[in-house]
């Protein structure tokens, strides 16, 4: 009797299943809810309603804009953190970047409502009692802290794998620190700021757990319209979905497009 | 006189608690080809890189053309360095590479005004200046045409020439080169050997250049520096350090050679493997002395004209020569020729006065600073062994409550005296057992004396080393890791000129 060949190709079957139930299912009917109207016929009065209100734009752009904020925050705080970890001598630096990661063990609507009672109380005094209302701020402030792990790593094993000659081969070419900075340093760690950008930038467009939370819910960010739209509009929810589906998709072409341009060592995580 | 571009003055450096470089001391001709040679870890490297500007020195100066750099940073000194990996910037291109250090130049240039004054102004070179160089650069190193190829394309050896071109293109006075040439192939090495001794005549400049390969030092170099455990052991032409060797380290570490122990019995008269050579060196009658021959030196002659008398034990075919092995009585000689014997031949040995070379030896006794402690043992080289107290004090003995009453009746309690300690070279014996010595610790050099193997080991931590010397037939290896002993009788104790004012 012949046994069954056991290849390795049959490795792939759990993962086939779980692409085609939860990935291209799902992506069709998105995709089918989009182009329909409630009669369920092919329409294309999302797509038209969507690009000609102006209230659906501006959130998108709002959006966008926090989320720029929140990444460039990140990447200010991450940066020379991450530089200065990567190039110091230190046996314990593993220890220090654990503690900038450890946050990410403990469930994040914990960390995130740990933080609102925080500047509920901190509201309490009189000299921060602006913080009651300062929503935009609370909420740049809790994505940054949800997502700064996420900064910090990817620059870090960027700049760990940059040799530590170049910097000497730099000083020895007659670089001061300023050259060696702009044009070994920033040059060599783009790898790391772009899979950086793009781990932060991309969830802080849809998370809307931690506007929700901390911007008592007056701001609404692009995930957030998703999901209210869900509610009774699956059409117009698909619709929005698959716009930002959409410009994810290009930003990552974007920042992956620029990373084989440079011919750099570096990973993307 | 030549000018001295570079000077080393009591450089010592730790890094840490461990002491690297051991105040070092000497100058580098202007326009010399310089190597330092040695072992890794000898400290060579970290000697360039202190040159470079990458480490400081814990004490003593670096002089550059008699101005002290030590405390200046690497890019505010007129050096460039080939890297040992190169370190090409990998997102540049061969012409960005290369026109790195020129991009960070700035030359005076000195203009006259419209009322005819001069006055200078600290200028980039332009754009034009900087491509000229690089193309010069690359006709050097015979890259012409590969300014547009990136790094990654480029093949070991040709990233080497990149690595050189972009060095040179700054007209540094010194260039310094961190053993460029170990990544290549051997073939390769070779044929860069000479491009670079090519280049050196060329541009005129100083070379310092490091290696472990003590061939590539005798081909390429003016002077070489011998380093060893952080100690300068010999400066010299390759011909003076190859036939001249200072020490039983430096014959053993440049080419092959038959190292004996030996006496001096006579005006240049040296007894060695049982017999008087005449010899060219003169030492001191009856004194002992370190012998080597270079196996190209001894002569195969017939057992009768032979002053050594041998068997062949063995026979290599090495290519241009044979290798051929002698046991002359309990000896090993070894012999380089162009003529091969037969194994098990009898044959004889000569040696020309001028291939026998005489030098101090390094070791003749162990010395260490020791403490007695309760039980009447001591405690020296991070270990505590058996010894004989008595010996400090002629006619004395050990009473039943251990302590010693000298010859006049006197009660002595020794515990705690500080001695010195002394051990010869054949008393000392060593076991893998580490509880059989008093002490343990690592080998850490092994040279064939042709009867005997000289051996040191190491004990203790970095800080507190403590180094034993001594002979054994036994072949060991080098990091064994070994227990020290010494019979109770061996052990040499005297007291401490202080100790002994004490007791007195």
């Amino acid at each position: 009797m012949k046994l069954p060949r056991f290849s390795r190709k049959t490795l792939c079957i759990p993962y086939a299943v779980f692409l085609v139930f939860f990935v291209i299912i799902p992506m069709c009917v998105i995709i089918f809810y989009a182009f329909t109207d409630r009669d369920m016929h092919f329409s294309f009065s999302n797509f038209l309603q969507f690009f000609s209100d102006p209230t659906k734009l501006s959130t998108i752009v709002y959006s966008i804009v926090i989320s720029l904020i929140t990444t460039v925050i990140c990447l200010v705080i991450a940066y020379p953190v991450a530089l200065i970890l990567a190039r110091s001598k230190l046996k314990k630096k593993f220890v220090i970047l654990m503690l900038f990661v450890l946050p990410m063990w403990i469930n994040f609507v914990l960390r995130v409502n740990a933080l609102r009672e925080l500047f509920n109380l901190l509201s309490q005094a009189e000299a921060l009692a602006w913080l009651e209302s300062a929503n935009i701020f609370k909420t740049i402030v809790g994505m940054v802290y949800d997502f700064l792990p996420f900064m910090i790593l990817p620059l870090y094993t960027t700049m760990l794998k940059i040799d530590d000659s170049l910097y000497e081969a730099s000083a020895d070419l007659g670089g001061n620190a300023f050259t060696t900075f702009f044009r070994i340093t920033l040059p060599l760690s783009m790898p790391g700021i772009m899979s950086g950008v793009t781990m932060v930038f991309l969830p802080s467009m849809t998370n809307y757990v931690v506007s929700d939370m901390l911007g008592n819910a007056k701001v609404t960010i692009i995930g957030k319209f998703i999901s209210d739209y869900f509610g009774n509009d699956w059409h117009m929810g698909s619709m929005i979905a698959l716009v930002l589906l959409i410009i994810v998709f290009a930003s990552t072409l974007l920042s992956g497009g620029l990373n084989s341009d440079e011919n750099v060592r570096g990973t993307n995580l | 006189m030549a000018e001295h571009i570079i000077e080393l003055k009591g450089v010592t450096k730790y890094f840490g608690e461990n002491l690297i470089i051991d105040n070092v001391s000497f100058y580098v001709n202007k326009g010399e080809f310089i190597t330092f040679l040695g072992p890794s870890g000898c400290g060579k490297t970290t000697t360039l890189r202190m040159i470079a500007g990458f480490e400081l020195p814990t004490s003593g100066q670096i002089l550059l053309s008699g101005k002290d750099i030590s405390a200046l940073p690497p890019n505010k000194r007129p050096v460039n360095t080939v890297f040992q990996r190169y370190a090409l910037f990998p997102h540049f291109n061969v012409f960005e590479n290369i026109a790195f250090g020129l991009k960070c130049k700035r030359v005076i240039n000195t203009y006259r005004n419209d009322k005819g004054e001069e006055y200078t102004k600290k200028e980039k070179l332009t754009k034009k200046e900087i491509a000229e160089k690089v193309k010069k650069a690359l006709e050097i190193v015979d890259l012409e045409g590969f300014e547009k190829r990136s790094i990654s394309t480029l093949s070991g050896g040709q990233q080497q020439r990149v690595a050189i071109a972009r060095a040179i293109v700054n007209e540094p006075e010194i260039l310094l080169l961190d053993e460029p040439l170990g990544a290549l192939d051997l073939k390769m090495r070779k044929e860069m050997q000479i491009e670079l001794k090519k280049m050196h005549d060329r541009l005129g400049i100083t070379f310092i250049y490091v290696t472990h390969d003590q061939e590539e030092a005798l081909t390429m170099s003016d002077t070489i520096v011998v380093m060893s455990d952080g100690v300068v052991q010999q400066i010299g032409t390759p011909t003076k350090i190859y036939n001249e060797p200072a020490n039983t380290f430096v014959a053993d570490f440049i080419g092959e050679s038959n190292i004996f122990s030996g006496t001096v019995v006579g005006k240049k008269k040296v007894k060695f493997c049982g017999k008087t050579f005449d010899c060219v060196d003169d030492f001191d009658v009856n004194e002992l002395v370190d012998i080597v021959v270079r196996p190209e030196d001894v002569k195969m002659v017939s057992p009768e004209e032979g002053t050594l008398k041998g068997e062949v034990i063995s026979v290599v075919f090495k290519g241009i020569h044979y290798e051929i092995t002698v046991q002359v009585g309990k000896y090993e000689v070894v012999i380089q020729s162009t003529e091969s014997r037969e194994v098990g031949e009898k044959i004889g040995l000569n040696v020309a006065p001028d291939g026998i070379h005489l030098m101090k030896p390094k070791y003749t006794t162990n010395v260490f600073d020791g403490v007695i402690t309760k039980h009447n043992t001591v405690e020296f080289a991070n270990g505590e062994f058996e010894c004989d107290v008595t010996q400090l004090y002629p006619g004395s003995y050990i009473d039943e409550e251990e302590y010693l009453i000298t010859k006049e009746g006197e009660k002595i309690d020794l515990t705690g005296t500080e001695v010195r300690v002394e051990v010869g070279l054949y008393d000392i014996s060593i076991s893998d057992d580490e509880d059989a010595g008093g002490t343990t610790g690592h080998i850490i050099s092994i040279i064939y004396k042709g009867d005997h193997y000289r051996v040191i080991v190491r004990t203790g931590d970095s800080d507190e080393d403590e180094d034993f010397v001594f002979a054994t037939e036994d072949l060991w290896n080098e990091n064994d890791y070994v227990s020290v002993i010494i019979p109770k009788e061996k052990i040499k104790l005297s007291l401490k000129p202080k100790a002994k004012e004490d007791q007195e």
